[in-house]
């Protein structure tokens, strides 16, 4: 188990090098930073002067090496709008995304395990055609269209939730929705599948054999089992569906870090920008660093191979 | 796959001759539901991009102000009339005809974004599946990598910096969204290269490109093309996405995403605005995710009898 958490921790260490490589050079993309942030009517020794401030006269090498160095301190650089501390920005604004997503998260649970149990235990019946309908239904949705719809039914027409802002738990009620309906398919469909192939085993048929009560079979017994691949899933999702928040963020206008990232894309603030995708990334390697491991621990047979 | 394949008239069923594996095929295409509802509205979604122009009953870009916000015909108004059926929007185009139009730049971005990503993904899967080993490493790596990226936050990032168009958003998409091609290829490829007629194939001293081409190819194209639908509708949704955010195809393009976005201002009066293109979106992802569920169903090995 230890060969296996190191192992899989070098990887996860490499894979943020890697990534951090990346949003280091989204600076780049849009040709000289200088130039780009003096403005267009800035002169030549205004831009000059730019480039040896903000470091831009260096080595590149050079420059990604004090920008991870910086990075690791937790001092996440300076932003050109806001003029501020990126890392203040994003600590504020990161616990409000967080709460969405595990709101989002919570409603995509409950509603796609119990679905997929019941259409597993009942196979090719109307419900298990509903339940798969909803799924098709589900992945088909504009997350961002939904909202809307939404947005006009309960907001505009029925007038029971509020439509913007984030300051009572009713505010969270639509965008959690909004967010989460579109991992419920893939949850239900694993959930479907893994409590299918569960339930034809033999020691399902030997507690039935038992006599044990079909509640205590089915829980106990059969979906222990089975939920063990929708874990991981479910550690995925919450970070694909992190970085998914800025659409949602921005149609509720709820104060957290997708909007702050939509707002500094706006304004185009690079250090908030690449900050906030080194943020987002490191959580996901985190979060999937977590579920390999939580799997390698319940099924010998990863670790060993 | 289906419609790819030629009927040989000779040995239809009524000779007494067992029906050939292809018409076998055609048969359970036929039969699914999903395959056949699926594939009609896509084509006849594609009729509707290819004779925009010759069907579209005005000029998509013709800005009236005299006839703005007409609402869509079954509203109760005395405004709403045939001649534009579904309405016009705030710059008094006729909807229907933007609506139409718009279908042109949903296919191609949808096709295009899959073509480049199928490419990426597939000749990394394929190498990873066959090689194994090193190369297989290093696949993971760069898999795991892309992955702990936020799709949608670093392809409004990068549109945001090298400036939009609708060839920039293409290959965006394309190069952020090939990781579920080298996934399934990747896997795919794994357990085909086991197989005995390519021990076989190299057995007999078939060069690699051989190998791969002749022997691996053919037997990996059904899950290529599942995936392919899958990452077409994928493209299609971040497309309208990133339009909807002002950061997609720019106005006054007719995109379905960015007529969403130009209607979202007017949600509170007129929601037939947002609501006519997220049909419109709603309809085509759903029918590409029917096509590709019906192909997987239709060409798995373990339906064919």
């Amino acid at each position: 188990m230890l060969i296996y958490a190191v192992k899989r921790l070098s990887v996860a260490i490499l894979v943020a090098m890697t990534v951090s490589l990346i949003t280091f050079s989204m600076i780049y993309l849009s040709g000289d930073p200088a130039m780009a942030l003096a403005g267009e009517s800035a002169s030549q020794s205004d831009i000059e002067n730019i480039r040896r401030v903000y470091g831009y006269d260096q080595p590149i090498m050079v420059q990604y090496f004090s920008w991870l160095g910086n990075a690791l301190t937790g001092n996440l650089g300076h932003s050109h709008y806001l003029k501020t501390e990126v890392s203040e920005v994003i600590f504020t604004r990161l616990p409000v995304t967080m709460t969405l997503g595990a709101c989002a998260l919570t409603f995509a649970l409950t509603l796609s395990i119990p679905l997929g149990v019941v259409a597993a235990m009942r196979p090719n019946t109307l419900i298990d055609r509903i339940a798969l309908t909803i799924a098709v239904i589900g992945q088909a949705l504009p997350s961002f269209w939904f909202a809307l719809m939404m947005i006009i039914l309960f907001g505009v027409t029925l007038r029971w939730l509020p439509i913007t802002g984030s300051d009572s738990w009713m505010n969270f009620i639509m965008p959690s929705v909004a967010l989460g309906y579109y991992i419920t398919p893939a949850v239900m469909r694993l959930t479907r599948a893994g409590m299918l192939e569960v339930l034809s085993s033999d020691y399902i048929r030997t507690a039935r054999a038992k006599g044990l009560r079909p509640s205590v079979v089915l829980f106990k017994h059969a979906l222990r089992n089975a939920i063990i691949p929708v874990v991981s899933l479910a550690a995925v999702q919450f970070g694909f569906m992190l970085g998914g928040s800025i659409v949602i963020e921005t149609i509720f206008a709820i104060n957290g870090l997708g909007q702050l990232a939509w707002e500094s894309i706006l304004r185009a603030d690079l250090p908030m920008m690449q900050a906030i995708v080194l943020v987002l990334s490191c959580f996901y390697i985190v979060l999937t660093f977590l579920a390999d491991l939580l799997n390698a621990f319940l099924d010998p047979r990863i670790r060993v191979s | 796959m289906a419609d790819g394949t030629p009927i040989v008239l000779s040995d239809s069923p009524r000779d007494g001759v067992e029906p050939s594996p292809s018409q076998r095929l055609k048969k359970r295409a036929f039969s699914h539901m999903g395959f056949v509802i699926g594939g009609i509205v896509l084509l006849s979604i594609f009729a509707m991009a290819m004779l925009a122009p010759l069907i579209a009953p005005h000029d998509p870009y013709d800005q009236q102000l005299a006839r703005k916000m007409i609402p869509p015909i079954w509203h109760d108004s005395a405004k709403a009339s045939w001649e534009f059926p579904l309405g016009t929007d705030q710059f008094g185009r006729d909807y229907l005809s933007r609506l139409i139009h718009g279908s042109q730049i949903s296919l191609l971005i949808g096709f295009a974004a899959m073509l480049i990503s199928g490419v990426i993904g597939t000749v990394l899967g394929v190498a990873a599946g066959y090689f194994g080993g090193k190369v297989d490493m290093v696949v993971n790596f760069i898999i795991t990598t892309r992955l702990s990226l936020p799709v949608v936050l670093v392809a409004l990032a990068v549109v945001s910096l090298v400036g939009n168009s609708l060839w920039i958003v293409i290959w965006v998409l394309g190069l952020l969204i090939w990781d579920r091609f080298a996934v399934v290829m990747r896997s795919t490829t794994q357990q085909v290269r086991n197989l005995d007629y390519v021990a076989a194939a190299q057995a007999i001293g078939c060069s690699t490109w051989r190998i791969i081409f002749s022997e691996i190819m053919p037997n990996i194209v059904n899950n290529l093309i599942v995936v392919a639908t899958v990452e077409m509708a994928h493209a299609i949704i971040l497309e309208a996405a990133l339009s909807f955010l002002g950061l997609g195809v720019q106005p006054p393009a007719p995109s379905w995403g960015l007529m969403i976005s130009e209607g979202k201002n007017h949600i509170l009066f007129d929601p037939w605005l947002v609501g006519i293109p997220g049909v419109a979106l709603f309809v085509l992802i759903l029918s590409i995710n029917l096509l590709g569920d019906g192909i997987r169903d239709v060409t798995a090995p373990e339906n064919r009898n």
